[in-house]
């Protein structure tokens, strides 16, 4: 059934739109990523204009997380506090990512920083992330199945001002790393239209030490917010957020989300990341792929203007 | 007497010969929510005074131009072993579809000059007057090429059926993704390459129902339609949590 989106201006196949939402949203309720870094470059490849992509998947993303961080609520899996600092650097951070995104909109370049942030991200994240999957997969098997986390107790992040209790994630730290995390992560949030949790996850395990149980949830938490704010931004500022586009991709995210959440639950925590990591190399070797070879069409068209 | 001033008048007074009487199959397009694009049929029938020249000739060229609006075209170039875009050129007005129908070839029955005036070939209906990169050419080339195969740009050299030397019709096919605005149809008549008659008349293209409540919403007011999307969204995502925790109970 093709369906004609109103503020994007193209006809899509709707079924095809709630298919994604639903397979986006599985992978979203299971590692708590937003799931936009999957889900923009596919509304790219199915013909919605870039820019309309982008403030869409900011409100999708809003519905995803929503749904996800109920579940997580009821099961006491979120630091309302962590999630607090983090939303306030990401606030800050969305701000800034804007201005930057409109000022490279300008110089025909906004693309290319895109892709480019998405290659280096992913690649470096990915890595990090199967390598010490891998790790923790074979010393859980030597020592018989019973896995500690490998937390690092102390290492500099413990050493600055300004600490803080977070007693969900027991732990004792200063504000300033989570609301750099959060500052970077609002700020990549605007550029490549992604709620940031394929970032941030990774950070809240490795940066500032969270116990993996409650960094899905907390990191939900601020994706709410943060991609409610982008939103905002681009609904009164480019007019670029299409409400019939968003309801197909939410009805079948919402849904997706909902069955991730629970297999989620059901799997090993460094399963979890294994398949997350290769996820995230996945993507970020299609996108490298992309920038290499000679494009079929060296031509693109973009709104005019002077 | 008489008849030598009704002559004197017919030579004086530029009467055309040949005349256009003009049909559409619908007066405006309706972009609805389930619009997949449509097309239009447009017929007529050449009136005439006179009996049917023989001397040349007769070329119908049909056009249907979308809203004006200006365009940048980037190009793309290897820099450090990655595609960047690189140069670009300002297109001042490029019409957001173009269709060019025809009974014949459109070099068959237009002159060279005549284009030049009337820009009716789509090379000429783009107007890059700012440009000042020495393979411009190249970049209109592009932006025929990219907009063609997205079926906004069309090229029907046999489009137009023309019966008993009389009587005309072509189908435009518009695609889905059309721009708003009003879209000008123009039918020329030719002989020998010269046009001997116009008819022009415009279709407007418009979302109606919801879709134009949305856009209107969405463009008026703004903050509002936020709100309305965060809404949707929240209420969305609770109401599903909601669902599967009945459901697992």
């Amino acid at each position: 059934m093709q369906i004609y989106l109103p503020i994007a201006e193209v006809s899509v196949n709707a079924f095809l739109l709630l298919g994604l939402g639903g397979i986006v949203g599985v992978l979203s309720g299971m590692f708590g990523v937003g799931g936009g870094f999957l889900m923009t470059p596919l509304l790219f490849f199915i013909g919605i204009p870039p820019a309309v992509a982008v403030a869409t998947e900011a409100n999708q993303i809003v519905a995803s997380s929503f749904s996800g961080v109920l579940a997580h609520l009821k099961r006491k899996t979120v630091d309302l506090r962590m999630g607090t600092v983090l939303l306030i650097g990401g606030l800050v951070g969305s701000g800034l990512g804007i201005i930057l995104f409109n000022y490279l909109k300008a110089l025909g370049q906004v693309e290319l920083l895109v892709q480019l942030c998405y290659v280096v991200f992913l690649g470096m994240i990915g890595t990090l992330m199967f390598i010490e999957s891998l790790k923790a997969i074979r010393k859980s098997k030597k020592s018989g199945g019973v896995f500690v986390p490998t937390r690092r107790k102390h290492n500099w992040v413990h050493n600055l001002p300004f600490k803080m209790k977070f007693r969900v994630s027991g732990l004792y730290i200063s504000v300033i790393p989570p609301l750099i995390v959060g500052v970077l992560v609002g700020v990549l949030a605007a550029i490549m239209g992604v709620g940031g949790g394929f970032i941030m996850v990774p950070a809240m395990i490795y940066l500032l030490g969270m116990p993996t149980k409650v960094v899905v949830g907390t990191s939900l938490f601020q994706i709410i917010f943060v991609t409610a704010f982008t939103t905002m931004l681009h609904a009164t500022t480019n007019y670029t957020v299409d409400i019939v586009l968003a309801v197909l991709l939410l009805v079948g995210g919402v849904v997706g989300a909902q069955i991730g959440t629970r297999i989620g639950v059901k799997m090993k925590a460094e399963q979890l990341r294994i398949w997350l990591a290769i996820m995230v190399l996945a993507v970020c070797g299609k996108l490298a792929f992309d920038l290499l070879i000679t494009p079929s069409e060296l031509f693109s068209l973009g709104a005019g203007g002077h | 007497m008489i008849r030598l001033l009704v002559l004197f008048l017919l030579l004086a007074a530029p009467v055309k010969a040949e005349e256009i009487v003009l049909g559409l199959s619908r007066d405006e397009v309706a972009i609805t929510a389930t619009f997949q694009g449509s097309e239009i049929l447009i017929f007529g029938a050449i009136k005439r005074d006179a009996p049917i020249r023989t001397d040349s000739d007769l070329g119908v060229i049909v056009t249907v131009a979308g809203p004006d609006l200006p365009v940048t075209v980037r190009k793309k170039d290897r820099r450090l072993g990655i595609w960047v875009n690189t140069e670009s050129v300002d297109v001042d007005v490029a019409p957001s579809f173009y269709a060019v129908a025809t009974n014949r070839p459109l070099e068959e029955i237009l002159t060279f000059t005549e284009d030049l005036n009337t820009r009716i070939s789509t090379q000429r209906a783009i107007r890059s007057v700012g440009a000042t990169i020495d393979n411009a050419q190249s970049f209109t080339e592009a932006l025929i090429r990219i907009r063609s195969d997205q079926g906004l740009y069309l090229k029907l050299p046999t489009g137009v059926l023309v019966q008993e030397e009389s009587l005309f019709r072509t189908l435009i096919p518009m695609p889905a993704n059309l721009t708003e605005g009003d879209y000008k149809a123009e039918i020329y008549l030719t002989r020998g390459g010269q046009i001997v008659d116009l008819y022009s008349t415009t279709i407007p293209v418009k979302k109606v129902g919801l879709e134009r409540w949305l856009y209107n919403l969405a463009h008026e007011n703004a903050f509002l339609y936020g709100l309305m999307s965060l809404s949707i969204a929240i209420a969305a995502g609770w109401g599903a949590s909601a669902v599967f925790t009945l459901l697992r109970r």
